[in-house]
């Protein structure tokens, strides 16, 4: 059993283009709530949390800092989410099933680094 | 915030509704003529929820939730307004709106979540104007108080969105032009006021139960809302007159039935065929509390007597006990206040069942209404009912009319399925 980190990118143009009405909404937050809901009864939601849009970047020896990330709305991260799950294969078909992807969003799925002793 | 990520946590519809309440306070600050502002915060607000609710769960408090947000977001767009001609800040009420100074305490004086139900009371009074066409009236009330989206009302009504958006635009204007407020009619004019509303929620109600629409989801919508929008004004002290309370037994009543009237595949049940034990009981006994409640005062509205045919139907134990002599007798107090085709065509069965079919035909013979029925398939399937016992051939022919008459594919099965009961 490992723990993976699933990062959520985009959606939010396509949720703001393609539903109009509250019931689309609900409709839409019910499938986040059956997949969440299934994560926890499985005991495999470690924990999740949303990301507000604006943020600063800090680089450089000099650390620059600058008003960003500024990427492409599509590539914004919006939140992110720790679940374990036995191999890469499982982690990848847990994310298969999350509501961001019925709005054109990606789920990046990373295996969290541990330090064996 | 641990995670609550139950899906029950949601009640139905429940952000159609808190939609509503919100638009309903919002216009108290935007105006009427700025619905489209209140409409933009309520879809921010939503936004903001989806991102926080969707990975923490739904707070403990959903309602409460969203209302702080969409209170901060109409602070935001007052600020940014605050040059701008697009809301009225010469209103005595909003004009401490425009002040940095006063910005809060004036927004705190109009966001009374307190008085959330009386604001809703008092939008559908203004969705309801009399000036305004009742296929306006539906389109508004539907849209700002139920959330509907255009296309769910384009949807609901079959028609196009583009007429949908037309309706909403001509009637944001007329409220713009005639500077519209959503207001508490005054006692005079309480009743006429209150029957303007319930007549158009009996539409929306008839349009879900009635309507030969292909689409069951729709209209559960349709009767959700209207009982939904009934109840607002059943539960308020200023608005609870007998003939709401007529409105809302009537329209339980008839929701009790609603399962048990298609099959599985849609095709429509009649009465006397109706699996009764699948009404719903709770819905019966929710209509018999308004029923009882109803009978107060000394008017009777054709809602109560509707309300009473649908209390004998609910309440027979099978089809063949039905009390058909209390029935007409309802219909013909009916008759007396509202004389109108339909109801006098629906009576027609009831004369039926409680006279025969020579006592129905000559009623029919006599009527002032028959050329008007007789436009109606409804009518020549009731003709072809009258004729089954007595004149199978011309019941035959009046069922063949009828088939002609409708469009709608399960009716005429149903029609095809009454001929070939025909002896």
């Amino acid at each position: 059993m490992a723990e993976y980190l699933l990062i959520f990118r985009g959606g939010e143009m396509a949720r703001k283009a393609e539903m109009h009405s509250p019931e689309e909404w609900q409709e839409h937050m019910q499938n986040w709530m059956q997949w969440m809901g299934s994560l926890t009864e499985q005991g495999k939601l470690v924990g999740a949390q949303p990301l507000k849009q604006a943020g600063k970047q800090v680089s450089g020896k000099s650390k620059i800092v600058t008003d960003g990330p500024f990427i492409e709305g599509k590539e914004i991260v919006g939140g992110y989410l720790i679940c374990k799950a036995n191999d890469f294969d499982e982690a990848v078909e847990i994310s298969k099933g999350c509501p961001i992807l019925d709005f054109d969003g990606m789920v990046e799925v990373r295996e969290i680094g541990e330090i064996k002793m | 915030m641990s995670g609550n990520f139950d899906i029950n946590q949601l009640s139905e519809h429940l952000f159609r509704h808190e939609a509503g309440r919100i638009v309903a306070v919002l216009t108290k600050i935007f105006g009427t003529e700025n619905l489209d502002l209140s409409e933009d915060v309520v879809q921010e607000t939503f936004i903001s929820a989806m991102q926080v609710w969707t990975l923490k769960g739904v707070p403990d408090n959903p309602s409460g939730w969203l209302f702080r947000v969409a209170k901060n977001k109409a602070i935001d767009v007052l600020r940014k307004n605050k040059f701008s001609k697009q809301i009225d800040f010469s209103d005595p009420e909003r004009i401490l709106l425009k002040s940095e100074y006063t910005l809060n305490l004036a927004l705190d004086k109009l966001w009374r979540e307190d008085e959330i139900e009386d604001d809703l009371l008092r939008m559908m009074f203004a969705c309801c104007h009399p000036e305004l066409s009742v296929e306006n009236q539906i389109t508004l009330i539907l849209k700002t108080l139920c959330g509907f989206s255009t296309a769910e009302i384009a949807h609901a009504f079959l028609t196009s969105e583009d007429t949908v958006s037309k309706r909403l635009y001509r009637t944001k204007n007329f409220f713009r032009d005639k500077k519209i407020k959503p207001e508490f009619p005054g006692n005079n004019k309480l009743g006429a006021s209150i029957e303007a509303v319930l007549h158009t929620i009996y539409l929306i109600f008839n349009e879900g139960y009635y309507a030969t629409h292909s689409n069951e989801v729709v209209r559960k919508d349709l009767i959700d809302q209207a009982i939904y929008l009934c109840r607002l004004l059943a539960d308020n002290v200023h608005t609870q007159l007998p003939e709401v309370n007529a409105a809302m037994a009537l329209m339980c009543f008839h929701a009790a039935r609603l399962k048990s009237r298609l099959t599985k595949s849609g095709d429509i049940i009649l009465l006397a065929d109706q699996d009764r034990s699948q009404w719903d009981k709770t819905l019966v006994s929710a209509g018999n509390d308004y029923l009882n409640k109803a009978a107060s005062g000394n008017k009777i509205s054709s809602y109560h007597l509707e309300a009473a045919i649908a209390y004998e139907h609910c309440t027979a134990p099978t089809f063949a006990r039905t009390n058909w002599r209390n029935i007409l007798n309802y219909y013909n107090i009916l008759a007396t206040i509202n004389p109108n085709p339909v109801v006098m065509m629906h009576r027609l069965t009831a004369v039926l069942k409680a006279e025969g079919a020579t006592a129905a035909l000559q009623e029919i013979e006599a009527s002032t209404h028959k050329s008007e029925w007789e436009k109606s398939y409804l009518f020549h399937c009731l003709l072809g009912d009258v004729y089954a016992d007595i004149a199978p051939q011309q019941a035959k022919a009046s069922y063949e009319t009828a088939i002609e008459m409708t469009s709608s594919k399960k009716e005429q099965q149903l029609l095809t399925r009454k001929i070939s009961a025909l002896g």
